[in-house]
């Protein structure tokens, strides 16, 4: 960080400077948004806010919990499913497929990533939401039904449906992402493993145990994209400020409800709530960011003691 | 390093201020909401409700065939975004499905605000039920009994009373309903909130009501509950007549006050509005529903444009008011093949006294309409 230097390298850093201040200020200028207009809501409920089940907007009752619940489920289910399947075809791509299949289904991949969500959303409607009520719900209920989880109306619209549909919509980018970070693994580590007589398996172990912090972060991202989500999981979760321990049952999330009434909210009170309600949002993903980090810290301690033997 | 993180932080603060600043700036700029003439070129703004809006956008497209020089732009967004639009002065119409409340209407900025009706629509009840191909018969009590959560299942002693010849599936009937905020829910709690006191208390009348927990899905806007209804067997769901018809959707009868199951015909819906125009006040914010008449279809309603009475640009309010007469006299012609009901001529003859009411500087803007001013006017 030398003073001195070119006329350019001052004016680069101050550019760079600049580019790195924006990420700041585009979060302070927001935060300060959200609260400034929030706080009508924040005087008149308090913590009460956070806690409150009841959401009906015509008596001004407002309740976040269960969109914070609706939000967390979903996103939980979603990762649930999602991480295992990017983790498998991940490893599949980088450490077995032959390039001739390796190639094609990495572009599949990525293709899936940039599809809109609102056309999740419609495929949610029409293919999936049918095919959970007649088929995979169906099954559940009948074979675990006993389950609290899994009793219930199975309508096709639900919690356990947006979760679904969010582990397809983040199953694309973590497995993005985790095979570009298998890729930088060195080839060297695979082959002294195998030259010691590992098997495949052993071998893969390995390099993951090398690339769990990126793993890690690929996760965080994924959740990130499954915490702000609105328009598939919108199209399918039912939208029904219930907390409910069947999964089946319609549920909310945040962005949902931001989604669905923020351009109708005229009354001063209502309008604050909804704007309370990203502040919400904005400490949920911050605090499961913040968790999700301190894991990856804890991973990457481990495999850092793997990594020196 | 230490310097460079002051730095950071610095270049942090001082952009964040510039940011405040040029967003309070912004905020205390445009007021004006309709964008200023170019060329001679005359435009008009209007933002509301999404019920009318194939039928805006069809006058809109007639009219600048005649007048060229006029340029008009409708953003749908919902009625309430409409009603918020025009008290700010943002744009130089709203429009909204459900008349303004009257603490709403005091906090316009621009003045006295007018409700002119444009043409009527209705509410449907659309449903799925595997293996029935008649039209139900549903009366209005057992509509709320369903949002209520009462009646919970399809093979219901009260269903089955009205519908002899339909063979109801022993399954629970999953009611669907408008999870955004919207006109369409208006005016269906409204009727049904006339009808029974409970449904009045628990759920209320309401753009966005307190729907009674444990019942019922909610779907984003008349295409959220279509999708839903379409695919969820044994779902009932409330949607737009005309986003109905669209889309080939089955509809109920609906019993009405006299007594009849009617269909939601143009011509029915028009019957509601002619049953009920005695009860119109002066300022023409009524909801149509359960009027009477023999055939009049009972969750039918108005729509309306919302203007200032007195226009602060003489030229723009001029072509506003053009506008606003043709409509709703040669533009009512397109109402019906988008499935929307005409004025009755009674409630034409109560606008043109609301359009000749509006002014510009004390003045008159619509030429020639002195004397159905006097003969029309209240």
């Amino acid at each position: 960080m030398a003073e001195t230097g070119t006329i350019g390298d001052k004016i680069f850093r101050t550019v760079l400077l600049i580019a790195a201040s924006t990420i700041l200020v585009i979060i302070v200028a927001m935060v300060a948004m959200m609260v400034w207009s929030s706080l009508p809501t924040i005087k008149q409920f308090g913590l009460g806010f956070l806690s409150g089940s009841d959401w009906q907007p015509a008596s001004d009752i407002f309740g976040a919990l269960p969109f914070i619940y609706g939000t967390i489920v979903s996103s939980v289910i979603a990762l649930i499913i999602a991480v295992p399947l990017s983790l498998g075809i991940a490893i599949f791509l980088v450490e077995q497929a032959p390039k001739k299949i390796a190639v094609p289904i990495g572009f599949l991949v990525e293709l899936l990533a940039a599809i809109p969500s609102v056309v999740y959303g419609l495929w949610g409607i029409f293919v999936l939401a049918p095919f959970i009520r007649n088929y995979l719900g169906a099954f559940l209920q009948e074979y675990f039904g006993f389950i609290p989880l899994f009793e219930g109306r199975l309508t096709g619209f639900g919690m356990f449906t947006g979760g679904v549909i969010l582990a397809l919509m983040v199953t694309p980018i973590v497995t993005a992402v985790v095979r570009d970070i298998l890729e930088v693994v060195p080839t060297t580590q695979r082959e002294a493993a195998l030259a010691l007589g590992a098997t495949k398996w052993e071998t893969t172990k390995i390099v993951l145990g090398n690339a769990a912090s990126g793993i890690a972060g690929a996760i965080v991202l994924g959740l990130g994209r499954a915490l702000g989500e609105t328009m598939a999981i919108t199209m399918v979760i039912g939208n029904s400020p219930t907390i409910s321990a069947s999964l089946f049952e319609p549920a909310y999330t945040i962005a949902s409800v931001l989604a669905a009434n923020f351009a109708e909210a005229t009354d001063r009170l209502y309008l604050s709530a909804l704007i309370e309600m990203g502040l919400v949002l904005f400490l949920v993903t911050f605090i499961v960011n913040a968790l999700a980090k301190l894991l990856v810290a804890r991973v990457a301690r481990g495999s850092g003691t793997a990594k020196a033997t | 390093m230490k310097h460079f993180t002051r730095n950071f932080f610095l270049t942090a603060l001082v952009f964040t201020v510039a940011l405040a600043a040029a967003c309070s700036g912004d905020a205390m700029g445009d007021k004006t909401g309709t964008t200023t003439d170019s060329g001679g070129d005359i435009s008009l703004t209007g933002s509301g409700a999404s019920f009318p809006k194939p039928i805006y956008e069809k006058w809109v497209n007639e009219y600048q065939k005649i007048n060229p020089k006029i340029k008009i732009d409708y953003q749908s967004k919902g009625s309430g975004g409409g009603q918020k639009d025009i008290s700010q002065e943002l744009v130089a119409f709203g429009a909204s499905d459900d008349p303004m409340k009257d603490e709403d209407m005091a906090k316009a900025k621009g003045g006295e605000l007018l409700h002119i009706p444009t043409v009527l629509g209705a509410v449907v009840m659309t449903y799925n039920l595997e293996g029935v191909d008649q039209s139900l018969k549903l009366t209005p009590e057992v509509i709320a009994d369903i949002y209520l959560g009462k009646i919970k299942k399809w093979n219901d002693p009260k269903l089955a009373a009205d519908n002899p010849d339909v063979k109801f599936p022993d399954a629970e009937i999953t009611p669907v309903y408008r999870a955004d905020s919207s006109g369409t829910t208006a005016v269906f709690t409204d009727y049904l909130s006339k009808i029974s006191p409970e449904f009045n208390e628990k759920i209320t009348s309401n753009k966005q009501p307190n729907w009674v927990k444990g019942v019922g899905i909610g779907g984003k806007g008349n295409d959220g509950v279509m999708g839903q209804v379409k695919n969820a067997p044994n779902t009932i769901g409330y949607v737009e007549v005309a986003f109905a018809k669209e889309n080939n959707l089955p509809f109920a009868l609906i019993k009405n006050k006299a007594g009849n199951f009617v269909e939601p015909t143009i011509a029915n819906i028009s019957a509601a509005a002619a049953g009920s125009v005695a009860d119109m006040p002066d300022d023409m914010r009524i909801q149509i529903t359960n009027a009477d008449g023999e055939n009049a279809y009972p969750i039918s309603s108005y729509t309306y444009i919302l203007v200032y009475k007195e226009q602060k640009d003489a030229v723009k309010g001029k072509a506003l008011v053009d506008f606003l007469w043709w409509a709703t006299h040669d533009g009512e012609k397109f109402a019906a093949p988008l499935h929307y009901a005409p004025l009755p001529e009674e409630v034409v003859k109560k606008v043109e006294a609301k359009i000749n009411s509006i002014t510009s500087g004390g003045k008159q803007l619509h030429e020639g309409g002195n004397a159905e001013a006097k003969t029309a006017g209240e």
